[in-house]
């Protein structure tokens, strides 16, 4: 299942620079998983575990599949097809 | 150093006057590479706070999208503090996340949505680390 994945400026140390790289993998969490397998350290950026040990996205991460988000589509479980689009996009915040 | 040209200065003084006491954000995109703030785009603070900001997902993607289309990137993002000075706070600090960005910080903490004075400061955020630079207004850009 390869999917274009594209990653925002603050992440592109990872990529080599590259705004967009592919992956595969049948869930949002395959894909992250092989990510990591070829930029190790982006996955530490885009997910971290949480009070329970489950291992989710971070708070200030927004992952789109198809251009919807992805919390709405069971976050790391939501499946993904060939084919697919995947943005990552940092939250854009503050206090 | 951030160059501005006056009205979009004053727009965002405005719309920061107008969202108080929440705080009021935004960006202004301009082409890739340019450091050239061009088009001013009034977010909603999906937060609707006075002492937090978050643009909405929803409409982050349309904005990237947006900027993608027209080969564009944040060159400013700006948001306003309402009972503070106008300096990132930890939590900007550490969700800053557009290293090429001018972070732009208004405070309304003196005259709120009426006339008079904001102190309005840029700043470059990388890497946790915070250094303030000069602000000129200009007419139009060059």
């Amino acid at each position: 299942m390869a999917v274009e994945v594209r990653i925002p400026t603050i992440l592109r140390t990872y990529t080599g620079e590259q705004k967009a790289v592919t992956a595969d993998g049948a869930t949002l969490a395959a894909v992250i998983d092989d990510l990591e397998a070829h930029h190790p350290g982006i996955k530490d950026r885009l997910t971290e575990a949480g009070p329970d040990n489950q291992v989710g996205l971070r708070r200030f991460v927004n992952v789109y599949l198809n251009d919807e988000d992805v919390r709405f589509l069971g976050g790391l479980a939501a499946e993904v097809t060939d084919g697919d689009q995947v943005v990552v996009l940092p939250a854009v915040a503050g206090g | 150093m951030l160059t501005i040209d006056q009205t979009t200065y004053d727009a965002i003084i405005a719309h920061a006057k107008k969202d108080h006491p929440d705080e009021a954000c935004g960006i202004v995109a301009g082409p890739e590479g340019s450091d050239r703030p061009e088009r001013l785009v009034e977010m909603v603070n999906a937060a609707g706070s006075p002492t937090f900001y978050e643009f909405d997902s929803t409409e982050l993607l349309a904005l990237y999208k947006d900027m993608w289309a027209r080969d564009e990137e944040p060159v400013v993002v700006y948001h306003s503090h309402t009972a503070t000075e106008a300096y990132p706070s930890r939590t900007d600090i550490g969700l800053a996340s557009e290293p090429q960005a001018h972070y732009v910080l208004v405070s309304t903490r003196e005259h709120g949505n009426n006339e008079g004075p904001v102190e309005f400061r840029s700043f470059r955020i990388v890497d946790g680390q915070v250094s303030e630079e000069d602000v000129v207004v200009v007419p139009q850009l060059a």
